[in-house]
């Protein structure tokens, strides 16, 4: 964001914050690592306000939970937007000093009501009013979103309307205020930092500005190309459309987590070549011509990690990997080794340096320091930088460091893509649970005594009308698909609002019923909102009590 | 925190009542502001108001939501504690840590309307308590043995638990006697505003007892009758600081063992940020020790008006009595008293025109010695464990919800009302030296008069003893401080009573236990009792106690069981001892061998010196 892909904050600053906003993240089950620290925060006196359609285990901390209607995100931020600016709670100095496009943002949430909030959102508006004041009040705040957000057709424009709130109440760009989009995994920060995204070379530099590719181009000693690459969704839409025949899948099981599953395993099935490189076989890995075995990230491999707070760490190998795996970098300088004699095996630490001669980002983060300093958080362009613990500081420097301010940004609601109607009257929406992770794939080896398989969840209202108890057998159809689920009665769901987790594939395949379409800026998917109805079985035993 | 994991079992109707009761309609005093109904609550399945501060300010509803379930049902059981936890947002694991920690609550069912608690221990002992708690049971009432009931004066003393929360004691007790008040609620066994059963003794002219002696004072009106309410207005004319320049000037010590110098809390507390509180420790649990429940019972107001008169010199708004579940009389008079107080004006805002804020909260403990050491009593309010915490910090400034707290006994505040009333100066010249004052001592055992003696501090065991009507047969021994305190020898009468003899002489007077002990005593029984009362009473929470205390009442059975003492016995105890006293986080290990020792040193039981 303001041009900067990463958090704005670092783990301590939630830690003595005023007022956290949790929105769309059910971050105690889902980043249970950074949860520690809200946590902290909230012993240290922290008010939480968690925006979730469901009362998940992350709203059972907030001082108030705010169930929303399903992907009426940028509807309540617009809304929380009009009432900060009537109230005269916007930071009026800091808009007019860092911002730009205040007045056609203040008219494009003029419409959005208090009342009119309310009811695209299902809330009332004193709640409305409510998490709109304490944020803007807070001598502090920091705003956490995660996959509920971002996983909507409009994920990038929800984004951006939470972004305006903290432009209009000046929560960004110093310590203990900020933005935080969550991270689900110890690396996906730095999974983009280091270029795996279609239009960024590493170090979140831009690939179609020419001055940044004739660097790049200098030290690999070849031509990048000036056209963005393609996203995951883009990729899938160009398997269809029989452009791409040849698929090399690191560490992605696309077979188990696309949205419209059966759809995207007849498109990973009719490629020419497929290529999964993975430390299991999974779904897409029994799919695949060639399985590269890898070894695991953690403790088999030497490199770095970098997470949500944007810092950069160390893990370091203590175990061979077993039989023929390999680390990844090892298999892909075989493989390049093998395309053009004379590659090499470049160790972790010449790969590293030089990403940093071409990241200035990381140029002050040598092998050493990072040892040194348990970490160093980007931007770190320096040997004697400390790291930046907060960024986008320069909102607040009097020239704004020689930069145009940020803008404001006009976000329109719209509704899920996915219609609730009389044929489908429930809104399904996806989550995981504390004890697995993601399609299974690193979780499903281990036993957990609060695993209750997949379930499929109902409010206490939606179970009583369908006449269905905790056990009962149902057939859930979305306008794609249709799977057999069995029922868990779950008081903390507000009626019309069914959910359940995907991390069961291989028994319960929720992604059939998912719809594919997806954001045009992030390439996101719309996991969070399916359409479906829910009928009885007809034939099936007693109700079963489901555990929990 | 907020991740509740309950079993299936869920509250019955009454038990819900009772929880709902204690949750929703807490009106009393300040406390109610901000605090009521349940730690989330819902509006519509939309919004949820809840979160850490919600829950926080709820904590302390712990002990009387237990309290209501017991008093409702009898007992508590899976479901109320269930229910508990998830009006208060606690979880179901600290609601039976919470509920398991104290006497009070069984966790099974009795099968019976009623139980009676049978005092075997020390001066009930002498009087047939352990014969009393077996032809009770053999008789089918449902009796179980008790620690100490500070029901000393009337031995042999039972106090029952009554399913409906009309608990009694049972004073003198026989078997006839709580046979019926176990068995029909509507009986009262004794009347405790029955002068005639209260033995009082005084020099004359000495303040603590005077209305007690008239008669007490059990409303309003008699209270005023008999001088109350003149000290406040005398605090209020002098101002905050005078007050405790007072309290300092008169040498003010505590009462309830320890004789730490009050002001010294008074003025820390004072000097703090608020908000402050004061605490009022009524958990009278020291074996041998009923003299705050005479005071409290006959005399509440003086204890209301000496807390007014704290607040006000302190800038406490919110005052508090922690009294021990077992004392029903004493905790029905001060509820009365605070009520009365509270309808005419002298407690809550704007305290008799005076323009100042106090009002108190009663809680009662549910049996647990532990509760009177300050910081377990202060863990007990705010609903965990009562375990005492590590100090410091102190609780003059990390007190009561970690505020600053003074705590005082009883009888120490009592004292408040009496140095504002004749100056600190006449206070001061009571007594012997740094002692100052008077003192009311709880004599019993074998003398023929058992009851409160007050007496100027430096007055000696002799003559105390004489005040209770003298020594019944041949004194061997006299128990001073309780039992944690130590025996001294029928030698030792002469000795003045003051806390600079004590230091002296290796006594403490501490709580002011006077326990005659004859020689028809059986001392290995008597001493093995105080040991296990400290093994029964150790809260667990620190190694050198929980371990020590099994240990040294093991160690005393032997000894009971064979004449001789071997040395390597009583090298082990004085080791026990000396981890105790070294390690433990509270007075309780640390006292815990002083009296077991001293009885060894005397050779009450083991070999003779």
């Amino acid at each position: 964001m303001f041009g900067a892909g990463g958090g704005t904050s670092s783990y301590e600053e939630i830690e003595t914050t005023d007022v956290v906003l949790m929105w769309g993240s059910n971050a105690r089950e889902a980043h249970p690592i950074f949860f520690h620290h809200v946590l902290q925060g909230i012993r240290n006196g922290a008010s939480v306000y968690c925006i979730d359609p469901r009362r998940s285990a992350t709203a059972k901390f907030a001082d108030m939970w705010l169930g929303l209607n399903v992907g009426t995100d940028i509807a309540l931020a617009n809304g929380m937007g009009r009432h900060i600016i009537e109230q005269g709670l916007a930071n009026r100095s800091f808009v007019d000093h860092a911002t730009s496009g205040f007045d056609t943002y203040a008219a494009s949430v003029e419409p959005w009501t208090l009342e009119r909030t309310a009811e695209v959102t299902g809330l009332a508006p004193y709640a409305v009013a409510e998490v709109a004041e304490a944020y803007a009040t807070a001598a502090t705040a920091q705003l956490c979103w995660t996959l509920g957000i971002t996983e909507h057709h409009t994920g990038a424009a929800n984004v951006m309307a939470l972004c305006n709130l903290a432009l209009l109440t000046g929560h960004v760009g110093r310590y203990g205020s900020g933005l935080v989009p969550v991270r689900g995994q110890n690396n996906v920060q730095g999974g983009g930092d280091m270029g795996a995204l279609p239009n960024k070379l590493p170090g979140f530099q831009d690939v179609a500005d020419p001055n940044v590719r004739a660097r790049f181009e200098a030290v690999w000693g070849g031509s990048i190309p000036a056209d963005e690459g393609m996203h995951l969704s883009l990729m899938f839409e160009a398997m269809e459309a029989g452009e791409l025949t040849t698929v090399w899948a690191i560490g992605e099981n696309p077979a188990d987590s696309e949205a419209d599953i059966n759809h995207a395993r007849k498109l990973l099935s009719g490629l020419d070549l497929l290529v999964v490189q993975d430390i299991f076989l999974t779904r897409t890995a029994e799919l695949a011509d060639v399985v590269l075995p890898a070894a695991a990230g953690w403790a088999e491999t030497e490199g770095t990690v970098t997470n949500s707070e944007r810092r950069v760490q160390r893990c370091d190998r203590a175990l061979d990997p077993p039989g023929e795996a390999r680390d990844d970098l090892s298999i892909i300088n075989l493989i390049a080794e093998a395309m053009a004699p004379g590659w090499g095996n470049p160790s972790p630490v010449a790969v590293w340096d030089e990403l940093r001669s071409l990241s200035p980002a990381h140029a002050g983060m040598s092998w050493d320091r990072l040892s040194e300093h348990g970490g160093l958080q980007w931007p770190c362009p320096s040997l004697d930088h400390p790291g930046t613990p907060f960024l986008h500081g320069w909102l607040w420097a009097d020239d704004l460091e020689g930069r145009a301010p940020a803008p404001f940004t006009h976000n329109v609601w719209e509704p899920p893509v996915d219609e609730i109607n009389d044929e489908f009257p429930l809104m399904l929406t996806t989550g995981r649970v504390l004890d697995s992770y993601n399609t299974g794939v690193q979780s499903d080896g281990y036993a957990s005594p609060i695993r209750s398989g997949e379930t499929l969840d109902l409010s206490p209202i939606d179970a009583e009308l369908l006449g269905v108890e905790n056990g009962t057998a149902v057939e859930v159809a979305s306008r794609r698909s249709a799977i057999d689920m069995v029922v868990r009665i779950q008081p903390d769901l507000p009626a019309g609002v069914a959910f359940t987790t995907y991390h069961f594939a291989s028994t319960t395949d929720v992604n059939q019923l998912t719809v594919d379409t997806w954001d045009k800026q992030s390439g996101t998917a719309e996991f969070k909102a399916t359409a479906v109805r829910v009928t009885r079985k007809l034939s099936q035993s007693a109700p079963v009590k489901a555990h929990g | 925190m907020v991740e509740l994991a309950l079993s299936e079992a869920e509250p019955s109707a009454a038990e819900r009542r009772a929880i709902d009761d204690v949750v929703l309609v807490r009106s009393m005093g300040l406390l109610a502001e901000g605090s009521t109904g349940p730690a989330v609550e819902f509006d519509g399945d939309r919004i949820a108001i809840g979160g850490r501060s919600r829950i926080a300010e709820r904590r302390h509803l712990v002990l009387p939501a237990l309290h209501a379930v017991r008093d409702a049902v009898g007992w508590i059981s899976p479901g109320a504690m269930n229910g508990i936890s998830t009006e208060l947002q606690v979880p179901a694991a600290e609601i039976y840590g919470v509920a398991t920690f104290y006497e009070l609550f069984a966790l099974e069912d009795p099968g019976a309307t009623s139980v009676a608690h049978v005092c075997d221990d020390t001066a009930c002992r002498l009087a047939g308590g352990v014969e009393l708690a077996a032809r009770l049971q053999d008789s089918g009432v449902v009796a179980h043995p008790s620690p100490c009931l500070g029901l000393c004066d009337h031995a042999p003393g039972v106090f029952i638990q009554r399913q409906g929360g009309q608990h009694i004691s049972v004073r003198n007790a026989t078997a006839a006697a709580v046979t019926e008040a176990a068995t029909n609620p509507g009986s009262v066994a004794d009347e405790p505003h029955d002068l005639a059963a209260l033995v009082v003794q005084q020099h004359p002219s000495l303040p603590l007892l005077e209305r007690v002696s008239a008669g007490g004072a059990d409303n309003l009106h008699r209270y005023r009758q008999l001088g109350g309410y003149n000290a406040l207005g005398a605090a209020v004319t002098m101002g905050a600081a005078a007050v405790r320049a007072a309290v300092r000037q008169a040498g003010l010590t505590g009462r309830g063992g320890a004789a730490f110098p009050t002001a010294v809390k008074w003025d820390a507390v004072a000097a703090e940020p608020g908000p402050r509180h004061l605490v009022v420790n009524a958990d009278e649990s020291e074996p041998g020790t009923f003299k705050d429940r005479v005071l409290m019972e006959h005399d509440p107001f003086a204890v209301v008006e000496a807390m007014t008169i704290g607040g006000f010199s302190l800038g406490a708004e919110q005052g508090w009595i922690y009294i021990r579940g077992e004392y029903p009389e004493a905790t029905r008079a001060l509820r009365s008293a605070i009520a009365e107080a509270r309808s005419v004006g002298l407690l809550g805002a704007d305290v008799g025109g005076h323009g100042f804020t106090f009002d108190i909260e009663l809680r009662s403990g549910a049996g647990a010695y532990i509760c009177g050491e300050e910081t377990a009593l202060l863990n007990s309010i705010e609903g965990y464990r009562g375990e005492p915490r590590n100090k410091p910090p102190f609780p003059t400034t990390h007190g009561l919800f970690g505020q600053p707290t003074v705590i005082n006994n009883v009888e120490t505040i009592v004292n408040v009302n009496h140095i504002v009333n004749q100056g600190a100066t006449s206070f001061a010249a009571m007594g012997a030296g740094s002692s100052t004052g008077s003192k009311l001592f709880c004599a019993s055992g074998h003398v023929h008069q058992p009851g409160v003696v007050e007496a100027v501090y430096g007055t000696t065991l002799a003559e105390v003893l004489e005040l209770a009507g003298g020594v019944v047969g041949n004194l061997r021994a006299v128990l001073l401080g309780g039992a944690a305190g130590s025996f001294v020898g029928a030698d030792q009468l002469h000795q003045p009573l003051t806390i600079e003899a004590g230091r002296a002489g290796g006594f403490s007077i501490g709580s002011g236990v006077v326990m005659a002990l004859n020689d028809t005593t059986n001392f290995p029984g008597f001493v093995s009792r105080i040991a296990e009362f400290f093994r029964d009473e150790s809260c667990g929470q620190c190694v050198p106690c929980r371990v020590g205390t099994v240990r040294q009442s093991e160690v005393l059975h032997r000894i009971g069981a064979k004449p001789q003492t071997s040395t390597v016995e009583r090298s082990l105890l004085n080791d026990i001892a000396m981890a105790m006293a070294d390690a433990s986080i509270c007075g309780l290990g640390h006292t815990a061998s002083g009296a077991i020792l001293s009885a060894l040193d005397l050779g009450l039981i083991g070999d003779t010196p």
